[in-house]
């Protein structure tokens, strides 16, 4: 793999109540967090670490909406235009039967869509490999990434801070 | 822990609610007086049609002729349009109590822990469940002629000119264990021993709930779940065969496999905004201070879903009766969709219950604030009001309905009674289950 020339300091923590009291601290001292990895959810951690809630269901609301206005678009034009068939004796474009297919429809695309939103802007893609700052995040040690390039501090300074907020190691890691 | 809290019944709530009674009483009176001198039948419109449609009532036969109706229907329109509206609204305020039993009931069996500084204002609600026994047979035998057309015995006979096959075929149903037309015993004994058995519930349970507060412990919770999960069996059969008896066999000819859900979806989701607005506003007085937004969340959460369930069993109801198109069952919604005021009424209802509910309540932020929650939660009961409006009234007044001040006042006359009971309740027992077994978790509650 070749080298981005990115830097990070990582610090290791063993529990989850010093994490969050070390993440409150750290970002005190103002030093910007790059992402905390931990082998479970961690309650509380994302309102700790400063994250604004997710866009994602504007996302939700987009797709399904699109989803209701193609199936309604879809059926009026096919059974109303296209070729208009008689069935039960109704109009062509009668709205009650066109409902269960644009009830699916609008869940259908508003589903595809999130997930699809979700892998985007999550930066998931096929044949990416995935940074494991430190293996030990998938088993028993919760993991602070900081990227060294986005604050002013020096790695002597931050990794102070790190040991000063909890954690029980600081380690580095180039990509 | 969580604090002592005692709901007080202050005098300024009780003239505000006694103030709403009489509003009530006054715009009833007033009603009573229009409805009086407009002079029985309508005349306006074009009497060719009223003709042709009159065959399109699921209430009565069919073959029957336009002439032998004046015979059965024996009252004045007014006092008609009084007893519907007086049965309209009882069947409304039954739920509304019910649900309240119901509500509690749910989060016994579900182990819920976030409901529990809430709990005892559904429980309270549930103080209805006598007043409404003792008010459904006192209006069922009052105006049973004007609001059931199969208690009338010449339907039974062979002999009479009025002799109506489908209803001997279904007389068991009403009539089992007496004679074809006489004493509906059957039907009775339901009516008293759904009323009876709720009663007895929301007796057991709240016996468990009260002396829980004074002894603590886990032992009352597990009774009150072991009562909740037997009452919720018997609910699941009891809500559906009231739905039949109460609500659809107005039309008696008519039948649908989805009324028993579609009346309880309807009585639930009233009864969550119910409970909703009942702890916003209790929230507003100072009381309840460890509901937080959270718990506020949730309970939007349920109005949002359920508006939703409501109106996919609408839907279900609505679309197999359209697409199937059997006269016998169509004839329920034509009489609806084709005849003011039912038709304006028909569609306000997805409107109010569905459209609205479901836009307004989409966001997280509109759940968690108060401001939202007082707007849709009386969107929903007055939506849900006029739900079962059309329910009962089509069937009985046929083309002589009408929403007016009388409906409206006796709709405030049965609020002003039920916050009245509701309230008084609440006032009689803490207002914090301070022994719950999961009061910990509900004041940690975080979603």
């Amino acid at each position: 793999m070749s080298s981005t020339g990115e830097k990070f300091l990582v610090g290791i923590f063993d529990d989850e109540d010093i994490l969050l009291h070390g993440v409150e601290g750290v970002r005190d001292k103002g030093v910007k967090i790059h992402e905390v990895y931990t082998p479970f959810p961690v309650h509380g951690l994302d309102e700790v670490l400063g994250y604004k809630r997710s866009r994602l269901p504007i996302a939700a609301f987009l797709f399904g909406l699109a989803g209701t206005i193609l199936a309604l678009t879809m059926q009026i034009w096919m059974l109303g235009f296209d070729w208009p068939m008689i069935i039960g004796g109704k109009n062509f474009v009668s709205l009650p039967p066109f409902i269960p297919v644009t009830f699916e429809l609008t869940v259908l695309l508003s589903a595809l869509g999130m997930v699809a939103t979700f892998f985007i802007v999550s930066d998931m893609k096929p044949y990416k490999t995935p940074r494991s700052y430190d293996l030990r995040s998938t088993d028993d040690k919760h993991v602070m990434a900081i990227d060294l390039a986005a604050n002013k501090l020096s790695k002597e300074e931050i990794g102070q801070i790190l040991k000063a907020n909890g954690a029980s190691e600081v380690n580095e890691k180039n990509f | 822990m969580a604090a002592d809290e005692q709901y007080i019944f202050k005098p300024e709530a009780k003239k505000k609610i006694s103030i709403l009674f009489g509003i009530g009483i006054l715009l009833f009176v007033l009603g009573v007086i229009m409805a009086m001198n407009s002079g029985g039948h309508h005349e306006g419109g074009d009497h060719g049609s009223i003709e042709v449609t009159k065959n399109l009532v699921a209430s009565t036969n069919p073959d029957a002729s336009p002439a032998e109706e004046g015979g059965h229907h024996g009252s004045p329109v007014w006092l008609k349009r009084i007893y519907t509206s007086l049965w309209h609204n009882n069947i409304f305020f039954i739920g509304i109590g019910i649900i309240g039993l119901f509500f509690v009931a749910i989060q016994y069996a579900a182990q819920a822990g976030w409901s529990t500084p809430i709990n005892r204002i559904p429980l309270a609600m549930g103080q209805w469940i006598p007043v409404a026994g003792v008010l459904t047979l006192v209006i069922w035998f009052v105006a049973k002629g004007d609001l059931f057309h199969w208690t009338h015995h010449d339907l039974y006979d062979p002999q009479s000119a009025d002799y109506d096959k489908i209803l001997d075929q279904k007389s068991v149903y009403f009539f089992w264990l007496g004679s074809k037309g006489g004493f509906p015993t059957f039907y009775i004994l339901r009516m008293v021993a759904f009323f009876g058995l709720w009663y007895w519930f929301f007796i057991m349970i709240k016996k468990q709930m009260l002396a829980e507060d004074i002894e603590g412990g886990t032992q009352y919770w597990y009774s009150a779940r072991k009562l909740s999960a037997v009452f919720l069996v018997i609910f699941a059969v009891s809500s559906s065969v009231a739905a039949w008896d109460w609500v659809m066999s107005i039309d008696p000819h008519w039948f649908s496999t989805m009324f028993g859900w579609y009346v309880f979806a309807s009585w639930w989701v009233t009864g969550l905004a119910v409970i909703t607005l009942i702890v916003v506003y209790l929230k507003d007085a100072g009381y309840l201070k460890m509901v937080n937004a959270n718990h506020l969340h949730d309970l939007g959460k349920f109005i949002f879903a359920f508006s939703i369930f409501w109106t996919y069993i609408w839907f279900s109801q609505f679309m197999l009766i359209y697409y199937a198109n059997i006269p016998e069952e169509t004839v329920y919604f034509i009489e609806r969709m084709k005849h003011s005021p039912y038709s304006w009424i028909f569609y306000a209802n997805l409107v109010l219950n569905f459209v609205l509910p479901f836009l307004l309540f989409m966001t997280r932020d509109s759940k968690r604030h108060m401001s939202m929650l007082k707007v849709v939660c009386p969107i929903i009961i007055v939506g849900h009001w006029f739900d079962f409006y059309n329910m009962v009234t089509p069937g009985i007044m046929q083309y002589n309905g009408g929403v007016g001040l009388l409906e409206i006042g006796l709709a405030l006359i049965f609020f002003a009674l039920f916050l009245w009971v509701a309230l008084g309740a609440l006032s009689k027992m803490p207002l914090v289950a301070k022994n719950h077994p999961m009061m910990e978790e509900s004041l940690n509650h975080h979603i």
